[in-house]
């Protein structure tokens, strides 16, 4: 079924070729704007350099030939006429003011070292706080700066409560079995499908949390199931709405938003009660089997039912379908992340792949890492901190994993409550990164407005000026777009090249230019020792000296250009095959050396070493809110479902993509609507006690009628940028209903999809105050903010840290 | 010279508007022009029970079939970028062969 494309046209010979006037260019593209995922593309430029197509390189095993709408329109955003060109710099009293000086890059790196210095000799470098967003190709370049320019531990992302997105579950995996576990479409292999003889068509595929065509999270592209689907596979969707793939679905558990725990539970129960487990990887490969299966004993379909509003005999169809259909691929997404008990939810689901037997096997879920031992992630460059600075990160003591070094990132809420209260310490200046955390991933966001206020020196840098820049920057600087940039990605199989084919306007410089510009200011010895001058050098001296890409063989970004993508060996099954730990033993890299379905290390600290659910804080059934909260706000609501043309908060300034979608929207069963007197159409107030936001009705029946469905993300490009209004960030922002510090007792998983609302139709009565004014001039809402639980560590007998460096001992960096 | 057509099997399109972007981006079209466009039916429940929910990208009369692109050897620009994989681009008589072995297909040509 594979289209035929022409061989003369798309060559796969060569990188880089003639066609007439245009040099077509094969690489590959990420951020920003972002995605997740890095698909392959021919850009074709002019003989002046100029970038005037873009489409998908059909000879890429990855996303072969097919590219989606937003890359596909690359042309109109480089030439948007609202791109960030030059440095700018602003008075601090001018804060929320349009009030911009264009100054050199000198100037720009002048302002930076300045604070920097200042700061490090007053607080310590400790006092200054990187973020950045998500999907931008950011992910090591801001850490980078963060660790190597201002030589602070302190870098997260965006006022990302609870880290919650991804980093539940990839923490959570690395602890039950010691690597990234992914659904296997066959992508981490050279040939695809049926072409890959090792390769088998899963039969089923659940859809758990995300809507993969849409969100391609986590460096998944979601088309990948529909590909299957027309090979063969059933699917099974858990999802609060009716998504298209739902409508294919055998199953759709149509759960209560939040409870997601408890349905894999539920599933875990009936598997094991029927007896339908694997027991050949029960017995030779696990460990604490029998704790798990006294810990779902209580889950009985019937209760489960009950928590997560749905069919008793649907959670027993999926669960039996689950184990009995072979393989079958687990693709779970954020909203396993977003309630409080985000790691017991993620290890309750990847106790199932393991029980069904698809660990690492063709058809069910992969165990996977980045290519050649290469650690361009969130602690890159970590190691050339101090050690005794590095024991400062902020968040080390919130939970045991973090105490014991399984975390990834300095702890947002923590940075938030240190910026609030300077406990431990004070935060005095902020560096943000192609993020925009009042626009979208910084929950409360009124709170989080009011806490960048107070700093001494905000920084952004990004592609166009955004809300969050506009609201607080005392400096902002101009970057490059994808086609602008040299870099590679080895956020998984394969390695891939990011070729630069144009010029960025003016003075935009890619983040790994960037690189060199600020840390060769604040940090010039270290480059000088590096050896770094420039993007390209950056990208060799990671590729030959912290991975084995270059290592031995001495390979660097040429090559990888050359090459464009680069697929190393990924078998199956590598927990036979000794592949998993360093010492070569068979077995998988955890304590006891299996698969945990009781998390031994989780016991030494005291905390509870199999899954378990709690009702979200702030629910119909939790005990934490009194029952006139919940007359008040009686509706569930849910926030973050993707959409296809914006990328969270981005692409709203692309007419092409904002034709698909012009306003923000609440999504709604008509019954719900009819109960509180609003239509179709019709503007409404979403309210909680901590603050409201404006939203557009849809109506869509698959709701249950006690939920509704918000954007995120909104901010409005045409709007005036400057306070009360910055850009209507606020107007529609769901994020002045969610909640800072109200994470799970692991430190992971925070309530954005589960909290509790009330709507109202918009009038003129009651919009005399928007949420713009009420937060920039009035002080926002009054209510009690929540603070940190803070549970330290109780029990070290066993030593995180030993655990921790075993875990990275011979990775080649350390 | 046989006359070309497009086969769209509705069935596996998830109404990703790539092929409504590709086309803008082909043929140089403002935002709200369209030589196609997804058109929705459902979520719908059915009286078994079962959901009526499908997309069908329908060519407008701004759509040429990408008489350029196909004069060039290339395929048309939605054909080649849909993500679903389910656009077939050829003579009416492959087409026609297509359309035998993929239920809930739609073949379209143009006006003469």
């Amino acid at each position: 079924m594979a289209l035929e494309y022409n061989k003369e046209l798309y060559r796969d010979d060569v990188y880089q070729w003639q066609e007439g006037e245009l040099t077509a260019t094969r690489t590959t593209a990420w951020g920003g704007p972002g995605c997740h995922n890095g698909c392959a593309v021919i850009y074709y430029t002019d003989k002046d350099g100029k970038l005037v197509n873009i489409e998908g390189d059909p000879n890429s095993p990855f996303s072969r030939g097919r590219l989606c709408l937003r890359c596909l329109n690359y042309v109109e955003q480089i030439n948007s006429p609202t791109r960030l060109l030059h440095p700018m710099k602003r008075a601090k009293e001018d804060r929320g003011k349009d009030a911009w000086e264009q100054i050199s890059w000198d100037e720009a790196l002048d302002i930076i070292d300045k604070n920097v210095k200042c700061i490090q000799r007053e607080y310590g470098p400790e006092s200054i706080a990187a973020m950045m967003g998500t999907g931008r190709n950011v992910c090591w370049q801001c850490p980078v700066i963060c660790y190597w320019a201002f030589q602070s531990p302190n870098f997260c992302l965006g006022f990302l409560s609870g880290d919650a997105c991804m980093l539940p579950r990839s923490t959570l995996n690395f602890a039950q079995n010691g690597g990234a576990l992914i659904a296997d479409m066959s992508q981490s292999h050279p040939l695809r499908y049926e072409d890959d003889p090792e390769y088998e068509i899963p039969k089923l595929v659940i859809m758990w949390g995300n809507n993969p065509v849409v969100s391609n999270s986590d460096a998944f592209l979601g088309h990948w199931i529909v590909d299957v689907m027309q090979r063969g596979a059933k699917t099974i969707v858990v999802d609060p709405k009716l998504t298209w793939m739902a409508s294919r679905a055998d199953v759709w558990l149509r759960l209560r938003p939040g409870t997601d725990a408890a349905l894999a539970m539920g599933m875990t129960h009936v598997i094991i009660e029927e007896d339908l487990y694997d027991h050949d990887f029960v017995s030779r490969w696990s460990y604490g089997f029998d704790e798990l299966v006294e810990a779902a004993k209580e889950y009985t379909p019937e209760k489960v039912a009950e928590i997560c509003w749905v069919d008793a005999e649907d959670i027993r169809k999926a669960a039996r379908m689950y184990a009995e259909l072979h393989p079958a691929a687990m693709q779970w997404g954020l909203k396993v992340d977003q309630s409080p008990t985000g790691i017991p939810c993620a290890q309750a689901i990847n106790n199932l792949v393991a029980l069904t037997g698809n660990y690492d096997v063709p058809g069910g879920n992969i165990q996977t890492d980045q290519p050649y031992r290469t650690d361009m992630a969130y602690n890159c460059g970590l190691q050339d901190v101090p050690e005794e600075i590095r024991a400062k990160r902020i968040g080390d003591k919130i939970s045991p994993l973090h105490t014991f070094g399984f975390s990834a990132t300095a702890m947002s809420d923590m940075i938030l409550h240190a910026i609030e209260t300077d406990d431990p310490y004070p935060i005095k200046m902020m560096w943000f990164q192609s993020t925009n955390p009042i626009a979208n991933m910084g929950t409360e966001a009124p709170r989080v407005y009011k806490a960048l206020m107070k700093l001494d020196f905000v920084a952004v840098a990004d592609i166009f000026m955004t809300p969050t820049a506009m609201a607080c920057a005392d400096l902002v600087l101009p970057i490059a777009m994808c086609p602008e940039r040299n870099s590679f990605r080895t956020w998984y199989t394969p390695m891939r090249a990011i070729t630069k084919v144009c010029e960025a306007p003016g003075e935009a410089v890619s983040d790994e230019e960037l690189i060199v510009k600020v840390v060769g200011k604040c940090n010039p010895e270290l480059l000088e020792r590096f050896g770094i001058h420039d993007d390209v050098e950056l990208l060799d001296f990671f590729l030959r000296e912290r991975s084995d890409y270059g290592g031995q063989l001495g390979r660097d970004f040429h090559d990888l250009k050359e090459e464009v993508f680069n697929y190393p060996e990924l078998p199956y099954k590598k927990y036979e095959k000794g592949l998993c730990r360093p010492d070569g033993s068979v077995g998988f890299m955890t304590m006891t050396g299996r698969f945990e379905f009781s998390i031994y290390p989780f016991k030494q600290w005291g905390m509870p070493p199999v899954p378990y659910f709690e009702e979200p804080p702030e629910s119909p059934y939790s005990d934490k809110i009194d029952e006139a909260y919940k007359e008040e706000y009686p509706l569930v609501l849910t926030t973050g479902a993707r959409m296809w043309q914006y990328f969270h908060s981005e692409h709203r300034q692309f007419p092409r993509m904002r034709q698909i979608q012009p306003d923000p929207q609440v999504r709604m069963n008509p019954e719900t609507a009819e109960k509180y007197g609003v239509i179709e159409g019709d503007w409404v107030w979403i309210e909680n006690h901590r603050g409201r936001c404006r939203q557009k009705v849809v109506f869509d029946v698959t709701y249950d009628p006690r939920v509704i469905a918000a954007d995120h993300g909104w901010w409005f490009p045409e709007r005036d940028p400057e306070a009360p209004s910055l850009y209507g960030v606020f107007d529609s922002n769901i994020n002045n209903l969610t909640s800072q510090m109200q994470f799970g007792e692991t430190g992971y998983g925070a309530p954005y999809c589960c909290l509790m609302c009330k709507i109202y139709k918009c009038t003129e009565e009651n919009s005399k105050v928007l949420p713009g004014v009420q937060v920039t001039e009035l002080g926002g809402w009054e209510y009690e903010m929540a603070q940190p639980n803070v549970r330290e560590a109780e029990n070290a007998d066993v030593n995180g840290n030993e655990l921790n460096e075993a875990l990275y001992a011979g990775r080649g960096d350390e | 010279m046989s006359t070309n057509a497009l086969v769209i099997n509705y069935e596996y399109c998830t109404g990703c508007h790539t092929c409504e972007v590709a086309c803008q981006v082909e043929h140089n079209l403002a935002a709200g022009q369209y030589g196609i466009k997804i058109l929705q039916d459902g979520p719908r429940q059915l009286e078994s029970g079962k959901w009526e929910y499908n997309y069908l990208p329908m060519p407008t009369s701004l759509c040429d079939l990408c008489a350029d692109r196909v004069a060039e050897g290339r395929l048309p620009k939605c054909v080649h970028h849909c993500q679903a994989g389910i656009m077939d681009f050829g003579t009416v008589e492959e087409m026609a062969e297509v359309v035998e072995g993929k239920p809930n297909s739609v073949m379209f040509r143009l006006k003469d």
